[in-house]
């Protein structure tokens, strides 16, 4: 991948960004389990970094994706996958299929102020009985005269509490389960939605996560994205950029672990001599390292397809398993060499091992892209 | 039109390793990541400032520099200012302030600018003369370590650092050069589309001739470190006792 001096400078200015305006708060975040969203996304707006794959139209830079994929990464130096997993959110999961199919009518209402920071997005599709099985959701859409009317329950609901309208996907039909779906966008303050608690989790505790509950919601036809009964597709389709986003925001946050981790074993001492001195440990170290780079070209890669304009469900799959993988083993690895402290909350690893479990289950979870990777190798 | 000059340096930036290379009087260039230099951000934000607050106004970004510079003059006009100077030099030679204000002060001679904004000092050689000498040459009004400015038709206000604690406020005519303190404003990220915009916009480059100079950096070298360890013993009233008698008289504090 060829980066342009425009690349290194939107990297260096989200680099900057993450590290002062956010890194620097994200403790006091986790503590209140959420960040402020409309505050930091109206930030966030301003620098232009909501919109960058977004038509120029309504306000976003109109850049292809590897302008994205710069931008996810470099955000990894804000140290915080809450954090950075709601802005993309706000960013590659709940508005791509807007800026492409919505209406020039929804998209003045809801994709203007989503790249500007004035509205917070969520994303709705899993439900209490169906995640991996998208399919099979249950929340229905009624037509009713103009409106549809609303029924049913979602599940894990990234930026719930704080969110402003909810991108979901609802059944507008009976029959095939891949054709009786459609997209709508439901404003949080229409009446008969309610967000439920606040979901207790193991990590990534800056962002809330709660369910939404449907009863009688009734929000007009025009704000569904799209036709009638393409929302499977169009779903299936805005997976591809939450893929590479969820698999690109790990690779900084990782440099960075391995980076503290050599720096604390090169102070540590243990038998006499500093723990980096054991081949056993620096050998594993640039183990490590060799492991990033080596599914940072992969997510180069996908997101190389993805700016040519082919498809890039198979490469996003496997850079999604790869990153989730990674992190895991990664964090892992680094935590073990800090010994004690590893088991604290006073390092990176640690707080990496928490957050980074999502990557191998959200968006998809591991097996799930094992499913799909198998499928593009014709052996199911 | 109000025409502003902005001079920013690229220096070292401080999360990179400083090593000094085999000639040993200059770091290894190889290594070091450049930043813009400290008090010349703040003082391209007070000319963004400035611009936004005057009608007709131009700010120039100007670096004195090898090609790398160019870096952080699209980094100024990504956040605003209208065009760039590239001074071009090929070598780190030059290093003593009158020799560097003179290259300025003919660079910017037949621009004509009214304001000249720079840092208080760079950070890699800490002179803090560059800009001053520059407004001598150039028979400007000069101010030094302002943390507030303000334009007034043919003046401008400036509040001015002094030792101590004390400010002074002083008013001068333009034109005028003037340097910058860090801290008086927040300096902005560049918009992406500030970035995206950058490309578009001028740098005129101009090939400086480095022969004249006046001081040369005979040998750059780490400050040795050593470990002395004195171990203070007694009653804790006797610990405290001497612990201050080293705290007054050997460390200073
Ligand atoms: C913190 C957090 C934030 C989230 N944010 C959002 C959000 O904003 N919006 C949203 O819509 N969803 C969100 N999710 C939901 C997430 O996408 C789902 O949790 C995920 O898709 C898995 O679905 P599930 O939890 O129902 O697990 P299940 O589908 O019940 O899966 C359970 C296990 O079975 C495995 N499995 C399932 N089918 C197969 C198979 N055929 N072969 C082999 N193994 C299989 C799975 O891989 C998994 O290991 C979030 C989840 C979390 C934890």
């Amino acid at each position: 991948m060829q980066f342009t001096d425009e690349h290194k400078a939107l990297a260096s200015n989200v680099k900057n960004f993450a590290q002062n305006e956010i890194k620097p708060f994200v403790e006091d975040w986790e503590k209140n389990g959420h960040f402020p969203a409309h505050d930091l996304f109206k930030k966030m707006g301003n620098l232009d970094f909501l919109g960058i794959t977004k038509s120029t139209e309504y306000g976003g830079l109109g850049l292809d994706y590897s302008y994205g994929m710069v931008f996810a990464e470099a955000l990894g130096y804000a140290a915080d996958l809450g954090v950075i997993t709601a802005i993309g959110v706000q960013t590659d999961m709940a508005t791509p299929a807007l800026d492409r199919f919505g209406s020039d009518e929804l998209k003045k209402e809801f994709l203007t102020p989503s790249i500007l920071g004035d509205l917070v997005s969520a994303i709705a599709v899993s439900e209490p009985g169906a995640g991996s099985d998208v399919a099979s959701i249950k929340t229905t859409a009624q037509k009713t005269g103009d409106d549809y009317v609303i029924d049913g329950q979602k599940m894990w609901i990234t930026n719930a509490k704080q969110a402003d309208y909810f991108c979901t996907l609802v059944n507008t039909g009976d029959g095939n389960v891949h054709k009786n779906k459609s997209l709508v966008i439901i404003p949080s303050d229409t009446k008969g939605l309610s967000v439920g608690d606040k979901i207790e989790k193991l990590g990534q505790l800056t962002s809330d996560t709660a369910p939404v509950y449907f009863d009688n919601v009734k929000v007009p036809q025009r704000y569904r994205i799209g036709e009638e009964g393409d929302g499977f597709k169009m779903q299936m389709e805005q997976f591809q950029e939450e893929r590479i986003f969820l698999s690109a925001i790990n690779l900084a946050l990782l440099d960075e672990c391995v980076a503290e981790t050599i720096s604390y074993c090169k102070d540590r001492t243990a038998f006499g001599r500093k723990i980096i001195e054991n081949q056993s440990i620096h050998f594993k170290l640039a183990e490590l390292q060799t492991e990033i780079e080596a599914t940072r070209a992969l997510i180069y890669r996908a997101c190389e397809e993805f700016v040519n304009g082919n498809d890039l469900t198979n490469l996003a799959s496997m850079a999604k398993l790869k990153s989730g993988r990674l992190i895991r083993d990664v964090s892992d690895a680094c935590l073990q060499l800090y010994g004690g402290m590893g088991f604290t909350w006073e390092n990176q690893a640690s707080k990496i091992y928490r957050d980074g479990r999502l990557t191998s289950i959200g968006g998809g979870a591991d097996e799930i892209m094992l499913r799909i990777i198998c499928k593009y190798m014709g052996i199911i | 039109m109000m025409k502003i000059a902005v001079l920013i340096k690229q220096v070292p930036g401080s999360e990179s390793p400083l090593s000094i290379a085999d000639s040993n009087v200059w770091l290894d260039e190889e290594k070091v990541a450049y930043i813009m230099n400290e008090s010349d951000n703040y003082a391209l934000e007070e000319a963004l400032l400035l611009k936004e607050g005057t009608q007709d106004c131009e700010v120039v970004v100007v670096s004195l520099g090898p090609e790398r510079v160019k870096k952080i003059i699209r980094e100024g006009l990504a956040k605003g200012a209208d065009r760039g100077m590239h001074l071009n030099i090929n070598s780190n030679d030059v290093t003593d302030p009158l020799s560097i204000a003179k290259i300025f002060a003919d660079a910017l001679k037949s621009e004509n600018f009214d304001l000249i904004l720079s840092g208080l000092q760079s950070d890699d050689l800490g002179h803090g003369q560059t800009g001053i000498i520059i407004g001598e040459l150039l028979k400007m009004s000069t101010g030094s370590l302002a943390v507030s400015t303000k334009l007034d038709g043919d003046q401008i206000a400036i509040k001015q650092e002094m030792e101590a604690g004390f400010f002074q406020n002083v008013r001068m005519s333009l034109p005028a050069s003037i340097t910058i303190q860090s801290g008086l404003n927040t300096p902005r990220y560049p918009s992406l589309k500030g970035i995206m915009g950058a490309k578009k916009k001028e740098i005129k480059t101009l090939d400086i001739d480095s022969s004249d100079q006046k001081l040369k950096i005979s040998k750059l070298y780490l400050p040795s470190s050593s470990n002395e360890i004195t171990m203070i013993d007694g009653s804790p009233d006797q610990i405290v006792e001497n612990l201050v008698k080293v705290f007054k008289s050997e460390i200073k504090i």
